[in-house]
């Protein structure tokens, strides 16, 4: 029997505004010394009070208006009651039946196109504190940093049909948060996190299997495996003619495997109800219209206007725009040089070798379109080689020297001078009969062998372009 | 001098006037609570003096044990709460330091405010001053009978369904609870979030319009309180009512009610229609639902309140002997089995049910629409009116135990409260007589959202016309 995969995505995003959601208490506290970010408010203390800040707010917008949901303008939070020690207050505030976005979609793309995966809905709620096992003591301990952490949930349709989709969804879906800026989207922070609705279904059925969620994936990768992983113990409990069960389970990346961390019957009755301590209210549609001004151009409309303006290739412009920053430092270029496909070769050639090599990201770079375009026209016009040019774009990064300087200091102009090229191909030709024979009997592979000769001589520094035209001039008038 | 038995602001015009110094009513205070706190329990704990205040409202106020003062411990009346000490003070306790006056923590209430009678506080139960033997009323029946007692000049309630009103009824003092969002509740240890709150328990009209004037004003660490001006309530105390359409709801005179209750209301009705008060029959038609309709929202609310008292941050924690399903739960289970009262246990679990899936839509959010309705005779009688009056309470001051065992019968004590809560509006109880067991009888005056001054009017111009306010407890 063939079998349809259907995967939806639950993804937790850490909003980076400068406070927590409901107080004033710094909001960036990873890597502090536990529960140094903390007050009576995000404590849970009692009698202290929520106040919603309007900064989450707007992100939350941001991140609808981003996916093409509609936006909630009736405003309204709800408490999600359950234990745990992680959870100061005894529930959760965030948002039930209100959510601040919905019905909205993502694109990613597939082998023969685009597929559109929608987006259920998005709402807004708080993270809770961080449990530390203490082997030594026996115990363990609560750290509340954390709590109060802004957080967009942002639920997926079922519209995922392998764990490549959604791979590529949580690819794409960060890529739009990123250019939104409203969280670094970090999985090994856990400022994204995930989770996946999985479940099968023979081919052409149209209600769906019973579905279980995989908890506990840390990076993108991780939740592939998983689902391929679940997809796999499905199958074989299907096929063996069992029935699965709905749970949650943890996936255990050291193993490969998962295991069950609760049942259907053990799952919370988490009672919702409206959160009386704070008041709805409504939005204006100027409200969202101002967040919806100061929306960034989103990757996959830069993506068609890339591809349109400047002529780029589909692989070119995709990733140029993986990165907003390189995006916009490309755009900077162009308008510097006009080649804009030689540009898109170095940004996406040596530059981004040089940026893997320093496990860097591009805005962790101070590199100037000046700079850049100056060194690409030096080497278009044949003042330094290919080769060269990337030695020099690799002393640009380390000392933030101008192009002139460095290629000045180190005397790095090619030679172009015929005089000189000509002795050193006499040279080379004398030196190498061997190859002067087999080029005359046709072989003109060998050619390259003698200009390489060539260049060695003159520690890189000739003009490819002359020093070609000088051999291949030899042989003609032999 | 006795100062116990003076208003804060007889005892302010007599520190004005430099006849007294603050010293010497902290000190006459301070032995007042000495002599009579062990026959009424009113506080948990014996006040905590820091220095005498300076500035123009040096009296301190008493303050009911859920609301947090910076270091000092808060109870709830509760055993889960053992040791825990805030570390910020309350916002209304904020301002009453701001205007230079001591704050006196510990007034007993019921466990977390749940209760009618002052009888499930952890600590015992607080007695009525007018007859020991009596309930104070509750929950604010610390505050309630402290003030009628002459240990402290006034002091500050909470009210979730009338626990301001209702004691201040049962110990013959005068009892305010704002409009929803007039007092801040930041610091308040919530019970029912959207019911709750703060009002001054004081022996007279004056006094409370004094200490709402402290007390009152936006916080913005508080979602629910509304940010609009504050009048100067002194300014609202004339006496004259004339022209005031006063309406008088049928639904709040029933069979069950104490007719010595009846009788005194309707003394009252007539006094204020002879100082020209426009008198007018009006319906609320959705009161009987109130009692029940407030027992699924506020229990709702305090289910999920309650809920951060897991043992784990603050407070009590208790093990069992012995491993029973696992550490965690094991602690959970035993903290609160231990920590709360039988009534605490009863509310939490009937919030608990009232929002459990399936049930959600058949209750709470049933109880919201009736709400909803409640709110709406509100508004519909305010067109008529400019003021409600009724009795605080179907009945005086009942006697401890009494009702201990009838939950339902302790409820009804609320019946006539209860709705100014759901419709977020204010309300005041002043004393207007005694029974024949020498036990005061309150009045109840309800107002537009908004309109305390209102209520001082016609409760000034009432109190003016009578000598119940000028009656005090002999101890």
């Amino acid at each position: 029997m063939e079998f349809e995969t259907v995967i939806g995505l639950e993804v937790h995003l850490q909003l980076n505004t400068e406070t927590k959601i409901f107080c004033g208490c710094r909001n960036h506290q990873f890597g502090s010394e536990p529960n140094t970010h903390v007050c009576p408010v995000c404590l849970g203390l009692p009698g202290s009070l929520p106040v919603l800040n309007r900064k989450v707010l707007l992100s939350g917008i941001k991140v609808g208006l981003a996916l093409g949901c509609e936006i909630n303008t009736f405003v309204k939070f709800d408490r999600k009651n359950y234990y745990y020690p992680d959870l100061p207050k005894g529930y959760q505030i965030s948002q039930f039946d209100f959510p601040i976005a919905k019905k909205g979609f993502l694109n990613i793309k597939v082998d023969d196109g685009e597929k559109r995966i929608g987006i259920t809905r998005a709402h807004l709620e708080e993270d809770a504190g961080k449990l530390i096992h203490d082997d030594e003591l026996n115990a363990s301990l609560v750290d509340y940093n954390r709590t109060g952490t802004p957080l967009v949930e942002i639920v997926s349709e079922p519209d995922m049909r392998s764990a490549q989709e959604a791979y590529d969804y949580l690819t794409a879906l960060k890529l739009t948060l990123t250019y939104l800026g409203v969280s670094d989207c970090d999985m090994e922070k856990g400022s994204l996190r995930c989770d996946a609705n999985v479940s099968i279904r023979p081919a052409g059925q149209a209600a769906l299997g019973t579905k279980t969620e995989l908890k506990n994936m840390n990076s993108f990768s991780a939740v592939k495996r998983a689902i391929e992983y679940e997809v796999d113990r499905q199958t074989r409990i299907v096929i063996s003619g069992g029935k699965v069960v709905q749970e949650t389970l943890l996936w255990d990346e050291a193993k490969g495997t998962t295991h069950t961390m609760r049942s259907k019957e053990e799952a919370h009755d988490y009672r919702y109800f409206p959160e009386p301590d704070l008041v709805p209210f409504t939005l204006t549609d100027s409200d969202i219209n101002a967040v919806f001004k100061e929306l960034p151009e989103l990757p996959y409309v830069k993506l068609f206007r890339f591809k349109k303006q400047y002529g780029l290739n589909d692989y070119d412009a995709f990733i140029l725009i993986s990165d907003r920053s390189i995006a916009d430092f490309f755009e900077k270029c162009a308008v510097l040089y006009s080649d804009a496909k030689k540009i898109a070769n170095w940004l996406n050639g040596p530059l981004m070798k040089e940026l893997n090599g320093r496990k860097k990201s591009f805005s962790q770079l101070s590199l100037s379109s000046e700079e850049m375009t100056g060194l690409i026209r030096k080497v278009e016009e044949g003042v330094v080689s290919n080769l060269v040019g990337k030695d020099i774009l690799t002393t640009l990064l380390d000392t933030a020297k101008s192009v002139n300087a460095i290629i000045e200091e180190q005397g790095l102009a090619q030679v172009s001078d015929d005089a000189a090229l000509i002795r050193v191909v006499d040279e080379v030709m004398a030196a190498n009969p061997k190859a002067i024979a087999e080029i005359k009997s046709g072989k003109t592979s060998a050619m390259g062998f003698l200009v390489g000769q060539a260049m060695k001589k003159m520690n890189g520094k000739a003009n490819p372009k002359k020093l070609g035209e000088i051999l291949k001039g030899r042989f003609e008038n032999v | 001098m006795n100062f116990y038995n003076l208003t804060a602001h007889e005892l302010l015009s007599l520190l004005d006037q430099k006849k007294v110094i603050s010293e010497d009513v902290l000190k006459s205070l301070k032995e007042r609570v000495s002599l009579v706190n062990k026959k009424t329990n009113a506080f948990i704990r014996e006040p905590q003096v820091s220095s005498p205040a300076k500035g123009a409202f040096g009296i301190p106020v008493g303050i009911k044990d859920n609301i947090c003062i910076a270091d000092e411990l808060v109870t709830c009346g509760s055993n889960i709460l053992k040791g825990f000490r805030p570390p910020y003070d309350a916002g209304v306790v904020e301002k009453i330091k701001a205007h230079g006056s001591e704050v006196w923590g510990g007034l007993n209430m019921d466990e977390f405010a749940f209760g009618s009678s002052c009888e499930s506080s952890f600590y015992g139960p607080t007695r009525n001053p007018w007859d020991l033997e009596r309930v104070p009323g509750g929950s604010s029946g610390g505050s309630a009978s402290a003030v009628a007692a002459g240990e402290a000049v006034w002091a500050l309630g909470s009210d979730t369904g009338g626990s301001v009103r209702q004691p201040a009824s049962f110990c013959g003092v005068v009892g305010l609870k704002p409009t929803y969002g007039r007092v801040s509740r930041y610091g308040l240890v919530a019970f029912g979030s959207s019911l709750d709150q703060i009002g001054p328990i004081t022996k007279d009209v004056t006094d409370s319009a004094l200490l709402l004037n402290m007390i009152a004003g936006f916080d913005k660490r508080d979602s629910t309180s509304v940010d609009t001006p504050v009048p100067d309530y002194a300014k609202a105390l004339v006496k004259d009512v004339k022209g005031l359409k006063i309406g008088i709801p049928k639904e709040y005179f029933i069979d069950g009610i104490d007719p010595e209750v009846a009788s005194a209301v309707h003394e009252a009705i007539d006094i204020l229609k002879k100082e020209g008060a426009v008198i007018k029959d009006i319906s609320l038609p959705h009161t009987e639902y109130a009692v029940a309709t407030y027992y699924i929202v506020a229990t709702a609310e305090a289910s999920s309140n309650l809920a951060r008292f897991d043992g784990v941050e603050y407070g009590l924690r208790e093990v069992p002997d012995r491993v029973r399903k696992t550490p965690l739960i094991d602690m959970y289970e035993t903290t609160r089995e231990k920590g709360f009262g039988d009534e605490a246990k009863r509310r939490i679990m009937l919030g608990t049910y009232v929002l459990s899936s399936g049930y959600y839509d058949a209750y709470y959010l049933r109880a919201q629409k009736v709400r909803t309705l409640i709110k709406q005779d509100f508004d519909k009688a305010f067109g008529e009116c400019d003021a409600i009056l009724c009795p605080t309470s179907p009945t005086t001051a009942f006697k401890i135990n009494e009702k201990v065992n009838d939950p339902l019968a302790m409820y009804l004590s609320d019946i006539f409260t209860i709705p100014a809560n759901l419709a977020g509006i204010p309300a005041i109880s002043i004393p207007c007589g005694f029974d024949k067991k020498k036990l005061p009888i309150g009045l109840q005056i309800m107002g537009k959202p908004f309109a305390e001054e209102t209520l001082f009017r016609i409760s000034y111009t009432y109190e003016q016309n009578t000598p119940w306010h000028l009656e005090r407890a002999k101890l």
